[in-house]
């Protein structure tokens, strides 16, 4: 199936600052696309890019076939719903939402259906009077993707959409966008700083560093099978440790002075990541060994599981994650480590 | 009632006393003097209230009033100015919107020069701008100078007292007073919002109808007033640039007042004028009513 969205080679550099280095990627049709990234990463310059807000210095941007790259906002079949939402304080929700249609001069009674439309969709029906002032932030931001929707885009962008709500309120719209975006099967583009919400509701994420995309896959993919460092440590964190290859399914770890089983492939000297989660802790040595021991420097209690960090004899420090660990040892005490075969991901850069 | 209530009830009585006593005071006195009758005393005027053998005496005269709807230089004086006044505000308008716009969206380190520039030509008196303007008018001045050195023109243009002279001199030396408060307005809107618009399918030019101009309506309009009311009482431009070409309703007060020694009658011009530029204002504040934004840019 061709593509959707098509970034082609594009770079972005506002003065001497590179904000999007060489980006190209595909977005197939009906995707739920997470552009994440830490702030300064590009990944609002390469959404601005999307909607035509910017025009990039090198690089094409196709949607559906033709070349937008060009093509100011008002012609693309993209819409937005900004992160400070953007709406138009002098006018009422409606008026907002119409906004679009009327733009399009599309007769006034079909607008008027298809706002009361849009309204229903994002539950806001009977608010179509309001000022945007008399609104909550959630209505605020549902307001905004009526508005958006109701151009029944090709593509939905989303800067931050869930940033400036509370928590509760995120996780409510989160499953709230999920939906709309299922039911209308409308492509939407996300950029998030928030890798939890990246990963519950993307059907694919490229992590995005100094301009650049570093990974792209599903969420399960970038979480369990990083291929950098730079990945396996901004997702959900990893004890990243120098390997060397040590024969066929075996791994060499230096700086903790062990080999240990590993079925993931490291074909040259690279790093491998372990999960927290992925490490047992152990008060007496664990059999099948060597695996390596050292001191409990710190526990931090997090509910539904503690986070340790382990001072290895070798000098390295992992954390380990986990519950339930019999005699709840503490700072000070002795600890043992191992994990399964699965556990390290081989990392090549 | 606390010290520190009657302390803040005071201080915002401040503001009504200082009114009252400088503005509404002196108004009931031009209102007085406009009901009495001119006089040969010093000041010269025969009071309407008066007290004679234990009994105060009333003369109102109202016969300013009555040469006042007759005569048709009044008419004709308030006419030229609102007219002049009118046209002042439209022209600073269409000339000070592209500069406040442009100022606003300068970039950031700029914009401090940019209101420099426009509050710079205040430093220097404005009756000696208006004389510059004199020497650039005039026949054998600066603009006929240029005309004439580039061939545009064979004879040199009569420009200097007529009304056209008036016109510029007006736009040019109320135009900053639309810009400041325009610029202020521009300079604190969202430019996400026309972003939005773009994004909603509007062009440049359909966004800022729909965008700019009614998010910009309070600074607009505040500019537009701070024109238009001194712009209608103007003395200076109109005598020095105009000479007497065009009867301007100051220039009637100045001769009643300081010609005629008629009291009376400039009070009641003033009395007018007062009268002719605040009802329409408090129709226009009342259609205006108080929404959450239309206080961003006020003045």
């Amino acid at each position: 199936m061709a593509p959707l969205i098509r970034l082609e080679g594009l770079t972005k550099r506002f003065g001497d600052t590179i904000a999007a280095e060489d980006v190209t990627l595909d977005i197939v049709e009906g995707e739920l696309f997470g552009l994440l990234g830490a702030s300064g990463s590009g990944k609002t310059t390469l959404l601005r890019l999307l909607g035509g807000f910017e025009v990039p210095t090198t690089g094409r941007v196709l949607i559906d076939g033709v070349d937008v790259t060009m093509t100011p906002p008002y012609e693309r079949p993209t819409n937005m719903v900004f992160q400070s939402y953007a709406l138009f304080p002098h006018m009422t929700v409606a008026a907002n939402v119409a906004f679009g249609l009327k733009q399009a001069r599309l007769p006034k009674q079909q607008a008027d259906a298809r706002v009361e439309e849009a309204l229903e969709l994002v539950q806001l029906t009977g608010l179509g009077d309001r000022k945007p002032s008399q609104l909550s932030g959630g209505q605020r931001q549902r307001v905004a993707l009526a508005r958006a929707l109701v151009l029944r885009p090709k593509v939905l962008l989303l800067d931050e959409p869930l940033s400036a709500l509370d928590k509760k309120l995120r996780e409510q719209t989160q499953f709230e966008l999920m939906r709309l975006q299922r039911q209308l099967g409308i492509t939407f583009v996300m950029v998030t700083h928030d890798q939890d919400e990246a990963m519950a509701m993307c059907s694919r994420i490229a992590v995005m560093d100094r301009g650049r995309v570093i990974e792209m896959g599903t969420p399960r993919a970038i979480y369990e099978r990083p291929q950098s460092r730079f990945v396996a440590d901004f997702i959900g964190g990893a004890n990243i440790i120098d390997a060397e290859p040590a024969g066929p399914g075996r791994v060499g770890l230096p700086g903790l002075g062990i080999e240990c089983v590993m079925t993931d492939a490291l074909p040259t000297k690279g790093w491998v990541a372990l999960r927290p989660e992925r490490i047992a802790l152990s008060h007496a040595p664990v059999a099948g060994g060597p695996w390596p021991a050292g001191l409990i420097e710190a526990v931090a209690f997090h509910g539904d599981f503690q986070m340790y960090r382990v001072r290895l004899d070798s000098g390295v420090e992992l954390r380990v994650a986990t519950s339930n660990v019999p005699g709840d040892p503490g700072p000070g005490e002795r600890a043992f480590l191992s994990w399964a075969a699965d556990a390290p991901v081989a990392l090549t850069r | 009632m606390s010290a520190a209530t009657a302390r803040r009830r005071g201080v915002l009585a401040l503001p009504w006393i200082w009114l009252g006593l400088f503005v509404l005071a002196p108004f009931l006195i031009v209102l007085a003097i406009s009901l009495s009758s001119a006089g040969y005393g010093s000041p010269p005027i025969d009071f309407f209230v008066g007290w004679q053998h234990g009994h105060p005496t009333f003369n109102i005269n109202l016969d300013s009033f009555t040469l006042l709807a007759s005569d048709s230089l009044y008419i004709r004086g308030f006419f030229n100015s609102i007219a002049i006044a009118g046209a002042t505000t439209l022209l600073c308008l269409l000339v000070g919107y592209p500069m406040a716009y442009v100022m606003a969206r300068a970039p950031a380190r700029l914009q401090p020069l940019l209101v420099m520039l426009v509050i710079l030509p205040f430093w220097t008196s404005s009756l000696i701008r208006v004389y510059a303007w004199i020497g650039i008018l005039k026949e054998n001045g600066l603009l006929n100078g240029l005309l004439l050195h580039l061939g545009l023109i064979g004879q040199p243009l009569v420009v200097l007292n007529t009304p056209i002279a008036v016109q510029i001199g007006m736009v040019y030396a109320y135009l900053p007073f639309l810009v400041l408060p325009l610029y202020a307005t521009l300079q604190k809107l969202d430019w996400t919002l026309l972003e939005a618009a773009a994004d909603l399918g509007a062009k440049p030019w359909a966004a800022f109808f729909c965008v700019t101009l009614p998010l910009s309506w309070p600074g607009t309009l505040a500019g537009a007033l701070l024109v238009f009311v001194p712009a209608s009482g103007e003395y200076l431009i109109p005598e020095l640039l105009g000479s007497s070409s065009l009867p301007m309703i100051s220039t009637v007060l100045w001769t009643e007042f300081f010609g005629n020694r008629d009291w009376p009658m400039a009070s009641l011009i003033a009395v007018m004028l007062l009268l002719v530029l605040a009802i329409p204002l408090l129709f226009l504040r009342g259609g205006n009513a108080p929404d959450s934004m239309s206080g961003a840019g006020r003045v």
